[in-house]
């Protein structure tokens, strides 16, 4: 975890202390830190001068912008339609005894965060999932097993 | 069956010229005859609105303003779509230049690469282009730099308006159109917002020529188009094709045969039935956008009609109420009726809805849930109740 104070003036300084910047900079935070922390955004509010009601309000509005504290792996699974029809389920129920969680929770060491997303863009090579900005498809049960242990163990 | 699709490859072909040369040999025409060439071309949008792509581009010419912007929009996220991506990784040198050539046309400086943030892992192959095209904009005197903007994961952001709103650091929340970002988009300045694949189309067109172009596609339908295909196909990625084949031509080339019906232009779009496909012509009209999703005999319409209607209710913007409220309604009326809470006749109340929500949404996103709504309710009823 970077300290966040440091990383928001710095990516502030790169990207400049306007509204425009604010989309860049909490990307920037999530970038390397998973997540946008109460303290975080205040800090934002602070350096952007407005108010952290604007911050907030806007992180919550994208499903990229967790406010949640995540795990430091957060695997999204694709569920729209095609990723669905080949087989989606079978990889998120695997997902789910591997990783001991459920849709929606992070597991207690904060390593890793499962959720579901939208359309990624992937559906001929479908079933697909991000962990965090990596893309795996034509996933198998097999296939989501090896990449999970590769995380667990080798801690990307 | 008479006629095949007519593949085409066009967009996807290995560069044959010097980087930028297209670039190079359009800026010595005259911008008259470029923007002419264009519009001559019939080129229209290739993100769903379809709006004439040579007619958008002389509207911000001649906008009076010192500060001007061009926005390609990557937000690429209709469920089945996927040409985008693959052009950015394929293909980014012609996407530049078309965006090279509209800065050229309308005096634009600054330009945005506006890319989703599922696509991140696209971005340092991207920025290495964008690096090689700063040299050849500094030796053709073009002053015109791009940047990547990153998106933040929500669907309505595809909207040109909600995409400015979220540049400029807000939730993507769209804007009432008049005015439109032609005359008042990012920060307030004339603002071009294209898709990927009309970049990389109108930098084609410059290559060939509109009569070259033209000759592409039927006599009504010019052109040729991505189209990303994928479900119960035996063909799946993406396919470019001349315009104005029928859907049966489409579905005997790319389905199992075991088609059922196919969802044209994404979820946004229609859901055709077998018994349409001879009528049905893929890309134009309704079916604008290039998503073609194939669904065969052992789908269930029901569960393809709920994973649409889930994926409205969660990125509805939820700032107006037709949308925020009818996408939810729907989802829980259908199933409200599958579950026999409601009788079968409820679904004609949830159509009407659908219909309400087409005149009283404020941006395209719940102005087309009755596209695919309706089509699979009525072309599959029977699936919907029991």
């Amino acid at each position: 975890m970077v300290k966040e104070t440091d990383l928001i003036l710095e990516l502030a300084e790169k990207f400049g202390k306007e509204r425009k910047s604010l989309l860049p900079i909490l990307n920037g935070i999530i970038d390397k830190n998973n997540y946008l922390s109460k303290d975080a955004m205040l800090e934002v509010a602070r350096v952007l001068e407005i108010s952290a009601a604007e911050v907030y309000g806007t992180a919550s509005f994208y499903s990229f912008m967790e406010t949640n504290e995540t795990g430091k792996y957060v695997v999204r699974v694709c569920k729209s339609i095609i990723c669905d029809m080949k087989g989606k389920e079978e990889i998120l129920n695997t997902i789910e005894s591997v990783l001991k969680l459920k849709i929606g929770e992070t597991s207690q060491d904060k390593r890793f965060t499962l959720l579901e997303t939208n359309c990624l863009g992937l559906c001929a090579e479908g079933p697909s999932m991000l962990i965090n900005d990596n893309c795996y498809t034509q996933l198998s049960e097999q296939k989501v097993r090896e990449i999970l242990q590769n995380y667990i163990k080798h801690d990307i | 069956m008479t006629y095949k699709p007519k593949k085409v490859d066009i967009i996807f072909s290995p560069y044959s010229v010097a980087p930028y040369h297209i670039l190079k040999e359009t800026i010595k025409r005259t911008k008259e005859e470029v923007i002419t060439e264009l519009i001559e071309s019939g080129l229209r949008g290739r993100g769903g609105a379809g709006f004439p792509t040579g007619f958008k581009w002389k509207l911000a010419a001649e906008e009076k303003s010192n500060t001007k912007y061009i926005i390609c929009n990557a937000d690429e996220g209709e469920p089945g779509t996927f040409k985008d991506r693959k052009l950015l990784v394929e293909v980014p040198r012609k996407v530049i230049s078309g965006m090279a050539i509209c800065a050229w046309l309308t005096g634009a400086n600054l330009g945005f690469i506006y890319i989703r943030r599922e696509y991140k892992y696209l971005i340092p192959e991207l920025k290495k282009e964008i690096e090689v095209f700063k040299q050849h904009a500094k030796q053709i005197n073009l002053n015109f730099e791009i940047q990547i903007f990153i998106g933040a994961g929500a669907y309505v952001c595809g909207e040109e308006t909600a995409l400015i709103e979220s540049m400029e650091g807000k939730r993507g929340e769209p804007r009432n159109k008049p005015p439109y970002p032609i005359t008042k988009g990012y920060l307030g300045k004339p603002t071009i917002v294209n898709n990927v694949e009309t970049f990389a189309s109108a930098s084609m067109v410059c290559r060939y020529g509109a009569k070259e172009y033209k000759k592409l596609g039927t006599q009504d339908q010019h052109g040729s188009k991505l189209f990303s295909i994928s479900g119960d196909s035996t063909k799946e990625g993406v396919h470019e094709l001349e315009l104005g084949m029928t859907l049966e031509a489409f579905v005997d080339e790319f389905g199992d045969s075991n088609t059922k019906a196919v969802q044209v232009g994404g979820v946004s779009g229609f859901c055709i039935p077998r018994k349409d496909f001879k009528n049905a012509i893929i890309g134009i009209g309704n079916t604008t956008g290039s998503s073609t999703m194939i669904f065969n005999s052992s789908r269930s319409m029901y569960k393809v009609l709920c994973n649409y209607l889930e994926f409205y209710a969660e990125e509805s913007c939820g700032q107006c109420t037709p949308c925020r409220v009818g996408c939810q309604q729907l989802l829980n009326g259908l199933k409200a009726v599958k579950k026999g809470e409601k009788p079968a006749k409820y679904l004609d109340q949830l159509l009407k809805l659908a219909e309400t929500m087409k005149i009283t949404s404020k941006c395209g996103l719940g102005q087309s849930v009755t596209n695919s709504f309706s089509s699979i309710v009525t072309n599959f009823k029977e699936e919907m109740i029991y």
